[in-house]
């Protein structure tokens, strides 16, 4: 069935296939942590039994064999017959990747995944063994049952070979159907339907025990059929007219026509029973009589194949005999809208670039509307005339078109994390450690940092955390455990890597600099110096190159990776205790609410994120720190002062601060610092500009923006800001440049 | 023909299976996603047929049939369990909920159809 | 004013007045030339760089050609006139005095600098040459506009 809507199924199937894969990873991980219940272990189930039942679709045999093996062992955690292990739990990740691989080696048509066989082995000892891969159950309706040749009245057999003589074989069906029949929505009708499609039937209704009308019990069994059939008609054939209802009904079915069973009066004795009046009242057919439609022309020809087994292996049937049962079932009074409940919704998969381009279209929006609002509101218009009102629905027009492109822009970062995961399995069982991955933070993250990212966890696994014997004798858990954590700080995303291993070997940092002539063999360096030095290119600690991280790709490659996404890594570590990458990004999303201040009649844009609170200055709150620097005090604490208008360059130190309005930030480490400005205009939303690179990195400016009135103003790094400050808010001669 | 019939399953690669193959061949289709919303859509029809999945979050195809069988109006409805187990205490276990017949994924089309013909007419 | 024959062997040139002299550049890398616009400046920012401006939603640096050149600052005022250029990927705003014309050259009438090892200016100028008895100065732009600088990490 390859034909275009087929082929949209499939897309789609994939797509569904990496959802179940995402939310089977969730499970398992909830699972791991000891977080879950009855309905997590059913949702693993699920996800693999889905995609197992999908695949079957499209005959993607390595996927349905692998999912199948999967999903038995699963099965039995289900009901309870398996215990969760932690190495069971190892077993589950494992199969869950490959699952994974298995979903997109089908997809793109590549290889199977190596090491499933053994996966599956390994699986399949939690539950004494598998079948194996040919284990997969045979695709079955249910069994027939035996035959038995119990009429309930004589057979005269004397009629037989008078029916044999006839080219067609000739069947005697009796059915018997059990109140569970008309129970489970059974319906006699269609199955003498059924069987009359197949071939000339007469058929011949059976009371068992005549019953006064009144008395009747309408749901009591009282009835059988009795019907003769005569066409090119196996007993299999018949037999398949019954899949459903063999458990509820006796089948008998013999060769030749069965002589009519003298057992209810008021039959007529002709083998072809003619529509009777619905007045006789002893006749309680329910209606069940009435003339069947001529069969078809007797289906010699095999129409449908059936590749996929079951137990008919004779195609004789042929779908166009059901087309001869031309009775129409009035559809009862259903809706007339043939109205689908809502399905899961579509995707679509989108070039970033070209969301980007999107993302700064919609800004430049937003600063035209801003400005036309600010020369609207110039030209004194009254408020309500046609112009604002149909400003004001333009602003909230941009408004929505605004969160709408937001929301495609936040990119999840859980997609990356969950490959963290993976990498991080997979690196510590290479190098036989014990290691759990932690993620933490908000999650609005570039996929472009997939790489460093990959890299630094793979280092951390190498050569940051120690072998669990190291470990048991340091008195740490043999346990390593690696955080990635992801968070929004003053405006840019903070993105940390720690793990709590050994930390850097500071010394064996520094011989290895000075061997490869990196540093002077008698240079001072400080800690964060040598830390430091892991970022020059060619720099590696590896003794031998390991199978994971050695291979020349060096912190100094990560680094400029995160530096050409506009970013900045710093390190630090502790020995004995671990060591922490710290990546900082600008931010992704093009729009920020700011506080606009001014400062030394320049007008800049401090991110709200960053701002703890504001107050206004008076010298009493004012201490001197050193010659030049100032404190303030603040709630008990004494928080550094720093003129904003002084260390953008923008003017000397002033000699009074008071009056002047303070900013309280916070940076990455938690210390807070207080900003000095001018004044505060306003809080708004801006777009986010970018500063070309070209001019070196500003410290202090995270990147521009337009103002209403058309005017650029800077927006700030405070964190940055105060890095790279000097402090002073007294002394002479901070000269403006340019 | 013009049947109608509800689909309840929960993968959507199935329910979208399920759409071509029964509006090609003229059925009115209606599908949910799990037994929950498999009842709440009910309500507002009266199918020729069910057809439902096993394996189902918040309420599982035994549970749907059951509740489905509670009710009134469809005692008699015809339902066809569509999953891929076939074992034999799952088939018992759906016929003591009601069941009417049993399809065993992947599903061929043309049986399907012919199923529902068995089962509503 | 010249003809325009598309003639590789010729250049055109848009030339310039900054401090009584006159430079120019190829024309091929002019997008737009605007009148002053008061440009936000950029702290800590080398001091030929004037600031950036709001070049229809694009913030553009500006470069005060005269400083870059070793000169006094352009004093910045409606009379003055910046020449958006670009050059590879980088686009910049040359803030000079005033525009004064288009020129087509034809190349071998470019003559290369003389050697000043005194004049700082003599790095950012590719060629000279004599129009109407005036020297003009044809700018290396790749020069005048700096490298990307690396990021400090």
């Amino acid at each position: 069935m390859a034909t275009d809507p087929m082929a949209e199924i499939r897309a789609s199937f994939f797509i569904e296939c990496e959802e179940l894969l995402e939310s089977l990873q969730d499970a398992l991980s909830d699972m791991d942590e000891g977080n879950y219940d009855n309905e997590t272990i059913n949702v693993v189930f699920r996800a693999v039994h889905s995609i197992k039942g999908g695949a079957g679709a499209f005959g993607l045999d390595a996927l349905v064999g692998f999912a199948h093996r999967y999903e038995t062992v699963l099965d039995e955690l289900r009901s309870g017959r398996l215990e969760l292990t932690p190495e069971a739990m190892k077993l589950f990740f494992h199969a869950a990747d490959l699952l994974g691989d298995h979903v997109r080696a089908a997809r793109d048509a590549g290889p199977v995944p190596p090491g499933s066989e053994e996966c599956l082995v390994e699986l399949e000892k939690l539950i004494g063994g598998g079948a194996g891969p040919a284990a997969e159950e045979e695709v079955t309706d249910f069994q027939p049952m035996g035959l038995s040749f119990d009429f309930g009245g004589a057979l005269d057999e004397d009629l037989a070979p008078e029916e044999a003589a006839s080219e067609l074989p000739v069947w005697t069906v009796v059915m018997r159907p059990s109140a569970a029949l008309y129970a489970s929505g059974n319906e006699p009708l269609h199955l003498l339907r059924a069987l009359a499609a197949l071939g000339e039937a007469s058929v011949l209704c059976i009371e068992d025990s005549p019953a006064d009308l009144d008395a009747l019990d309408p749901e009591a069994v009282t009835l059988h059929w009795q019907i003769t059939l005569t066409g090119d008609i196996t007993e299999a054939d018949i037999r398949e007219v019954f899949d459903f209802v063999e458990d509820v009904c006796q089948i008998d079915i013999t060769e030749g026509a069965a002589g009519l069973p003298d057992l209810a009066p008021a039959l007529s004795s002709a083998p072809t029973l003619a529509a009777l009046p619905d007045s006789a009242p002893e006749d309680t057919g329910f209606g069940f009589f009435e003339d069947l439609p001529a069969p078809a022309p007797a289906p010699s020809a095999a129409s449908a194949p059936e590749p996929s087994a079951p137990p008919a292996p004779d195609s004789a049937e042929a779908p166009e005999s059901a087309a001869a049962v031309s009775a129409v079932i009035a559809p009862a009074a259903a809706a007339a809208s043939s109205k689908e409940h809502a399905e899961a919704s579509a995707t679509v998969r989108v070039d970033l670039d070209r969301i980007d381009r999107l993302v700064n279209l919609v800004g430049e929006l937003v600063i035209n509307q801003a400005m036309l609002a600010q020369s609207v509101a110039e030209a004194g218009l009254p408020p309500n005339s046609a112009v604002m009102t149909g400003l004001e629905a333009f602003m909230m027009l941009t408004r929505d078109i605004q969160d709408s492109v937001m929301m495609i822009r936040a990119q999840p970062v859980k997609p990356l994390f969950q490959r963290m995961a993976r990498i991080v399995r997979e690196a510590s069982h290479a190098v036989g450690k014990e290691v759990r991955l932690r993620t933490e933070g908000d999650k609005t993250v570039i996929e472009r940092l997939a790489d460093p990212l990959t890299h630094m966890i793979r280092n951390a696994v190498d050569h940051g955390l120690e072998t669990p014997d190291t470990r048991a004798a340091a008195g740490k858990p043999t346990e390593g455990v690696i955080t990635l954590s992801a968070q929004h700080r003053s405006g840019r995303v903070v993105i940390e890597v720690s793990d709590d291993g050994a930390g850097i070997n500071r010394p064996k940092v520094r011989d290895i600099a000075i061997a490869k002539g990196l540093v002077a063999p008698d240079a001072q360096l400080s800690d964060a110096e040598i830390d430091n030095l892991l970022f020059l290119p060619g720099f590696s600690t590896a003794d031998k190159v390991s199978a994971l991280s050695g291979r020349g790709v060096g912190m100094d490659v990560v680094r400029s990776s995160i530096q050409s996404l506009g970013g900045r890594i710093s390190i630090s570590s502790e020995p004995g205790k671990g060591t922490r990458f710290s990546i900082s990004l600008p931010l992704t999303l093009a729009v920020l609410d700011g506080m606009v201040v001014s400062v030394a009649g320049e007008t800049l844009v401090v991110p709200l994120s960053s701002i703890l609170e504001t107050a206004t200055l008076s010298s009493e709150d004012i201490r001197a720190l050193g010659p030049e620097t100032n404190v303030i005090h603040v709630r008990g604490a004494f928080v550094p002062l720093y003129d904003l208008g002084a260390e953008l360059g923008y003017r000397c130190p002033r000699a009074n601060y008071e009056g002047g309005i303070v900013l309280l930030t916070a940076q990455e480490n938690g210390a807070r610092s207080a900003l000095i400005v001018d004044a505060i205009l306003e809080q708004r939303q801006v777009v986010i500009k970018g500063l070309q690179r070209s001019y070196g990195h500003i410290p202090g400016v995270a990147a521009a923006t337009i103002l209403g009135d058309g005017q650029i103003a800077l927006i700030l790094d405070p964190a940055d800001l105060v890095q790279n400050a000097s402090g002073r808010t007294r002394g002479p001669n901070l000269a403006l440049a340019g | 023909m013009s049947l109608t019939v509800l689909a309840v399953d929960d993968s959507r690669t199935i329910r979208d299976m399920l759409k071509l193959a029964l509006t090609e061949a003229g059925i009115t289709l209606h599908l949910a996603e799990d037994g929950v919303h498999g009842l709440e859509v009910l309500e507002g029809i009266a199918p020729d047929a069910i057809i439902s999945d096993i394996n189902m979050p918040r309420l599982d195809g035994f549970g749907f049939i059951e509740a489905v069988r509670g009710q009134d109006k469809h005692r008699a409805t015809p339902i066809l369990v569509l999953t891929t187990e076939s074992a034999p205490e799952l088939k018992a276990r759906a016929r003591a909920a009601g069941a009417t017949g049993w399809i065993v994924k992947p599903f061929d089309p043309p049986k399907l159809i012919k199923a529902l013909q068995m089962v509503a007419g | 004013m010249a003809d325009h024959s598309s003639n590789t062997s010729e250049l055109e040139l848009l030339s310039f007045r900054l401090a009584e002299e006159e430079y120019s550049v190829d024309i091929m890398s002019v997008r737009e030339i605007r009148g002053w616009t008061r440009a936000t400046p950029l702290p800590h920012a080398p001091a030929y760089v004037r600031g950036v401006i709001n070049l229809r939603g694009t913030v553009l640096p500006v470069v005060d050609l005269s400083v870059r050149l070793g000169m006094a600052p352009v004093e910045g005022d409606a009379r003055n006139v910046i020449i958006v250029v670009q050059v590879g990927s980088q686009t910049a705003g040359l803030l000079v005095d005033a525009v004064s014309d288009i020129l087509a050259l034809p190349r071998n009438e470019l003559q290369a600098p003389p050697e000043l090892a005194a004049d700082t200016a003599h790095s950012f100028i590719e060629a000279l040459t004599i129009v109407d008895g005036r020297m003009i100065r044809v700018l290396d732009l790749g020069a005048v506009l700096p490298d990307e600088a690396s990021e400090a990490a």
